[in-house]
């Protein structure tokens, strides 16, 4: 299992490798040369010259790749022109807030998808499954913004009952004061996880309870609700922690997406700010960030996964 | 069997997709009774059994009818997409405008018909690409095998890293894409799928005899890979299509949402509802719901039909 987990981590440092090797290949392909893009069109010459120096650009393409991950390692993302700080700093300022709305929102999502998971695969091919079925397929085919539009229009415009906007306070706890602006982003990001989530709860409840063990418990006598909260609820959990590690990508997006709708003050509205400003050292610093908990949940799905599953041997 | 790594192929966990929907549950018990298809061909058990499947009746259904609707519908419902009339803009549906008019005056419903041919254009496009590029270079990987196999599925692992709609935002913020680099856009990180479900497929085909026997028969290995190891794993590859379809349309859709998509010229329902959450506070619902609805209904149509098509190719499944 160590061995695993240690093989398993250099293998995740060599594919974070490789992603600064793209981000670094992307951002040389940027239209012009780089100091153009960052100091605007009208740079003077000098300036271009100081700007190369500075960013050591005038330096031989390897070692500028070097310096990029030598600036990384020591935690600089970059520096945006634009904004006049840096990504860390930019990063670190709106961070806390995306984190409350993805946190809240999977909350949320496992709390409704498991139940309904469960609810479905005991009631199989009733009409209750056959509804939340046709239900999950449907919101699985919606456009995350347009959910939240829809969200809007009902809940803000139609009936007047939640405001349309995400509070805008800089402070998470005054975010959690405003609380009711949270909960159409939260309920924007949650939906579009229920919808996969409770299906996988479905099949994995499914598969566990056409299982053998299952109907040695039955045998003897052990009653229904524990057979299905003891036995298959417990080994369904075990895909759903990894999914939920692995939908760290589609979670990312969908904050993208909601933070903009509602406007909220996120390192995803951060992202598309910047991408309106062509601010694109924050673009590329932010898109790595994003790849680095793309990785980390992966790796922490594949480790969790041994230890919650013991017949998984390595 | 270098290069496989953990986070290399898992199917089920290895991408929540629409692909997983109905689950092996769903997909397994409408065949517990299928032993009496065993005579035909092939192709007429595949269309047997893709027939009788609802979800691909409904699919294609909706699909035929989103088809005639935009290309044909025009025809019928003449409309005028390309002069701007502020003097009509925001008009409720009415007689003259079945769905009303939008914020510079085009007719609605008509804009849905013409938005709706570059959406599924581009998103067919974009699809197809990602499939065939994604195909050819898992094919490639697998057939080449050691240190080349290891340094791309590396890439392809590294690629699958990155978060799609950050990179896509990147990328349509560097190019400002027109529609043959939008397509571009659109599949860069699609085809990573298919190269990998391709690899997988055609690593088992390799040890298969008739590919050993066309080694020593001294066939080349492109002959392999396109003789052999492509027409093989089409339904797999024909399955991945319909999903990447449905993909790239929400994508395009995201995008052009965010006013990242392509010129206004170049009507999208994405772009519509770009300007319509514009004046959604005005209560003009007619600019927020039909485009809406338009790309749920083509994204669960492709989603169906991948469903379906993996149903009906899925002989493991038959045989249950």
């Amino acid at each position: 299992m160590i061995g695993y987990i240690v093989r398993r981590f250099a293998q995740s440092v060599l594919v974070l490798l490789l992603v600064t090797l793209v981000m670094f290949l992307l951002f040389h392909l940027l239209p012009g040369n780089p100091a153009r893009a960052e100091l605007g069109v009208k740079a003077q010459p000098a300036a271009i010259r100081a700007f190369d120096k500075l960013q050591g650009l005038d330096k031989p393409i390897w070692y500028q790749y070097y310096l990029y991950l030598d600036h990384l390692v020591h935690g600089n993302l970059g520096f945006s022109y634009i904004q006049n700080a840096s990504v860390a700093l930019l990063f670190i300022q709106r961070f806390p807030k995306s984190v409350l709305l993805v946190s809240l929102a999977t909350i949320v999502a496992v709390l409704i998808a498991i139940p309904l998971g469960v609810m479905q695969a005991v009631r199989r091919n009733k009409v209750e499954d056959y509804v939340f079925t046709g239900a999950s397929f449907v919101l699985y085919s919606f456009p995350t913004f347009w959910l939240g539009i829809v969200l809007v229009e009902i809940f803000a415009i139609q009936f007047h009952v939640l405001p349309p906007f995400a509070p805008s306070g800089n402070s998470v706890t005054s975010i959690l004061a405003h609380w009711r602006g949270l909960v159409l982003p939260v309920m924007t990001l949650a939906l579009i996880s229920i919808a996969s989530y409770s299906r996988y709860m479905r099949s994995a409840m499914i598969d566990n309870l056409a299982q053998d063990y299952i109907r040695t418990a039955r045998a003897k006598g052990v009653s229904r609700k524990a057979i299905l909260l003891r036995h298959a609820l417990r080994n369904s959990l075990i895909p759903m922690a990894t999914l939920i590690g692995l939908s760290v990508p589609s979670v990312l997006s969908g904050a993208v997406i909601t933070e903009q709708v509602f406007n909220y003050p996120g390192v995803g509205l951060l992202f598309l700010q910047s991408a309106q400003q062509d601010d694109f050292s924050v673009l590329l610093g932010l898109t790595l960030v994003a790849a680095v908990g793309v990785i980390a949940g992966n790796l922490l799905a594949d480790i969790l996964y041994g230890i919650l599953d013991p017949r998984i041997r390595y | 069997m270098a290069g496989i790594g953990v986070s290399g192929i898992q199917p089920g966990f290895g991408e929540p997709g629409p692909g997983d929907g109905p689950g092996p549950g769903g997909a397994a018990e409408r065949y517990e009774g299928g032993e009496a298809r065993s005579s035909g061909s092939v192709l007429r058990l595949t269309l047997a059994t893709f027939i009788e499947n609802k979800l691909a009746v409904a699919g294609l259904a909706i699909l035929v009818l989103l088809v005639l609707f935009c290309f044909v519908g025009p025809h019928i419902y003449v409309t005028d997409q390309k002069t701007l009339n502020p003097a009509f803009s925001n008009y409720g549906p009415s007689g003259k405008h079945l769905l009303g008019t939008d914020g510079e005056g085009f007719d609605v419903l008509g804009r849905l018909m013409v938005a709706g041919q570059s959406s599924i254009e581009i998103g067919m496009a974009a699809g197809v690409a990602a499939a065939v590029f994604g195909t050819l270079y898992g094919a490639v990987s697998a057939v080449a095998g050691g240190l080349v196999d290891a340094v791309l599925m590396r890439l392809v692992d590294a690629l699958y890293s990155l978060p799609t709609l950050f990179l896509l935002i990147l990328l349509s913020t560097i190019f400002s894409p027109n529609l043959p680099l939008m397509i571009a856009v659109l599949s860069f990180i699609a085809w990573l799928g298919p190269a990998r479900l391709v690899r997988g497929e055609a690593l088992t085909l390799r040890t298969r005899e008739y590919v050993q026997a066309v080694k020593v028969a001294g066939g080349t290995q492109r002959r392999i890979v396109v003789r052999h190891i492509v027409p093989n794993a089409i339904g797999t590859i024909m399955v991945n299509t319909s999903f990447l379809i449905a993909d790239a349309i929400l994508i395009l859709a995201a995008l052009s949402y965010l006013g990242l998509g392509l010129p206004n010229t170049t009507p999208t329902w994405g772009g519509m509802l770009s300007n319509g959450v514009n004046v959604i506070f005005d209560g003009y619902w007619w600019q927020i719901y039909p485009a809406g609805i338009a790309i749920v209904l083509t994204v669960i149509a492709f989603n169906f039909i991948g469903d379906a098509l993996r149903d009906s190719l899925d002989v493991r499944l038959q045989q249950r």
